[in-house]
């Protein structure tokens, strides 16, 4: 069965067009949209987009896939984003990363098979005074510790959601 | 000295606006715009985002006969390495830019207004959407604002992570619906910027910055800083001190008052080997000297060096600069937008070869190749990325060497510091 978008995202996506001269610029965030509902960007989306917005469909996919925090695959419930840049590298981002893929089992750009976490290395995330820095989905924690870390997952792994500090 | 930008408790808009927030706009709305641009011109305010291009000059480019609309960007696509000011500007004072940009707006005439923030912002777009609803609410945004018939709209538009979309043109593409790839100039923005029309695209920080100069005047915060290098800056500094974090410092304070009276020192047991003095695109200083050096545009330009955008990345004697060095090769070569030939095969080519270094199967000789690819890559390209990543090449090879020839020699990153 073909991909429709829904009423509710073609209400939202014109109030985005409207923020801009020509449609097409809302592109980026009417990605953004997709991939808040189906927790990444599927083809059909991709092609349902370009249909909606009256673009070729190449001009969507290579926007799609030039822009990484797109996801091309779905994504677990919790997507653990590890800064492995200059500064969080310095404060220990390896030794992180070390332990998520031990007590995960997976490898960056993996997920559990249970489909609860994604684990990926990132570039900075533009929080260097407080590293090591991980996102979880859209959310910060700083200052990170093995121990931290420790009490996150096991927050995450029974359904609760860490605080942010 | 009293902060201009980081200022504690005037997040919310009635605390703005009772620490005198929004007085500068109504006074610039009885200005003539010709005036603000000279204001910002004698203030001496250069660009906070890296470049330090002048911001009144910039302002003036645009086209005064120029027909249909004009448009303001605000460049909040931090996404520099060891740069962290924007995203505590934004938090701590989003009145201040939301009021630059209205200033700005009038100076140029331009009606609508985008801030383009990094995607991964997400918090901090949110608190900007509503740091701007709470301003049109109050009619310091929108239509005929303050009764003075001027219009001004202001757009968030979050981008979906790309290191190169903080380059101008290429956020330009970017807020379009393109890739981020950077334009070649000319034509500059101001003549042809965002949807082909007259642009100005500032930092958050310089933006910021404008409702204090406006308030105070150009000479006044001309005479703040140091000579050429006006005003006040943010320094963000990370690595083992004691006290990381954002600082609001006049241009030209020392390295050394920054990490000692700010910071607190180094972290006990580590000692100072090497500083990237303004982010991860410009060469590293080693310990003697960033600690002779005042951060300023024209001492660090001295010393071989840049502000950039005020990121001070500090390096102690425990870290392998090869290692270091792969790590931003790594993030290079991810971050090529891939256009021009000497970057996206440049940063793939180092890449490759630090690999080589760091799993021991470099030669001695791979050490001048490293130097030459880099060399090879500089001012050869549409955008400075290729320059972003040879400049700590070059400077790393150069003043450590000896660590180079260590992992050569096949030598552990321990063995090699």
């Amino acid at each position: 069965m073909a991909f429709k978008l829904s009423e509710e995202f073609k209400t939202k996506a014109e109030k985005l067009c409207a923020k801009y001269p020509r449609r097409d610029a809302a592109l980026i965030p009417l990605l953004h949209e997709l991939q808040k509902e189906a927790g990444y960007v599927a083809e059909e989306g991709m092609d349902a987009l370009a249909l909606f917005l009256e673009l070729p469909y190449s001009r969507v996919k290579a926007v799609a896939t030039f822009y990484t925090m797109f996801n091309r695959e779905p994504a677990g419930k919790y997507h653990l984003q590890v800064c492995r840049n200059i500064s969080c590298h310095m404060a220990g981002a390896e030794g992180l990363l070390e332990r998520l893929r031990a007590a995960l089992g997976i490898a960056e750009g993996e997920t559990t098979k249970d489909g609860l976490f994604t684990l990926s290395a990132v570039e900075c995330l533009g929080a260097c005074g407080s590293a090591p820095v991980m996102q979880v989905n859209d959310d910060y924690f700083e200052n990170l510790t093995g121990e931290k870390l420790d009490v996150i997952l096991e927050e995450l792994k029974h359904g609760k959601y860490p605080s942010q500090k | 000295m009293e902060n201009i930008l980081l200022k504690n408790n005037v997040a919310g808009i009635e605390a703005y606006f009772a620490d005198g927030g929004y007085k500068p706009l109504k006074k610039a709305l009885g200005l003539k715009p010709a005036d603000i641009i000279e204001e910002v011109k004698k203030s001496n305010l250069r660009g906070r985002g890296g470049a330090g291009f002048p911001a009144g000059l910039k302002w003036s480019f645009i086209p005064k006969d120029a027909q249909g609309p004009r448009y303001l960007v605000c460049n909040a696509d931090e996404g520099e390495p060891g740069t962290f000011k924007d995203r505590e500007l934004l938090r701590k004072n989003p009145h201040a830019l939301i009021e630059g940009m209205a200033i700005a707006a009038y100076a140029i005439g331009a009606g609508h207004g985008y801030i383009y923030i990094r995607g991964e912002f997400a918090a901090e777009a949110e608190l900007l959407e509503k740091a701007v609803a709470a301003a049109r609410a109050k009619g310091f945004i929108g239509k005929n604002i303050l009764g003075s018939g001027f219009n001004f709209e202001i757009f968030t538009h979050r981008g979906a992570g790309a290191y190169i979309c903080g380059e101008e043109t290429a956020l330009l593409e970017s807020l379009e619906g393109y890739k981020g790839q950077p334009r070649l100039k000319p034509p500059f923005p101001a003549i042809k910027g965002l949807f082909g029309c007259p642009t100005v695209i500032n930092n958050v920080e310089t933006l910021a910055a404008v409702p204090a100069i406006i308030e105070k005047g150009g000479d006044w915060y001309a005479a703040l800083g140091s000579g050429k290098s006006a005003g006040t800056k943010l320094f963000c500094v990370s690595g083992p001190v004691n006290k990381p974090g954002v600082y609001e410092l006049p241009l030209g304070v020392t390295f050394l008052d920054l990490l000692e009276k700010s910071c607190g020192g180094m972290k006990t047991g580590k000692k100072l080997k090497a500083v990237l003095p303004g982010g991860s695109s410009t060469p590293v200083l080693t310990a003697e000297e960033a600690l002779a050096v005042k951060l300023d545009y024209e001492s660090l330009a001295a010393a071989g060096s840049m502000l950039g955008s005020g990121a001070v990345i500090v390096i102690d004697e425990s870290q392998c600069m090869v290692k270091l060095l792969q790590v931003l090769a790594r993030f290079y070569h991810h971050e090529s937008c891939g256009q021009c030939t000497p970057c996206r095969e440049g940063c793939g080519w180092i890449d490759k070869l630090l690999s080589r270094f760091e799993e021991g199967r470099a030669e001695k000789k791979d050490i001048d190749t490293l130097y030459s690819v880099a060399e090879g890559m500089l001012g050869r390209t549409i955008c400075p990325l290729a320059d972003a990543m040879a400049m700590p090449v070059m400077s790393f090879v150069k003043k450590f060497r000896a660590e180079f020839e260590a992992h050569a020699a096949g030598k552990t990153c321990a063995e090699a510091k």
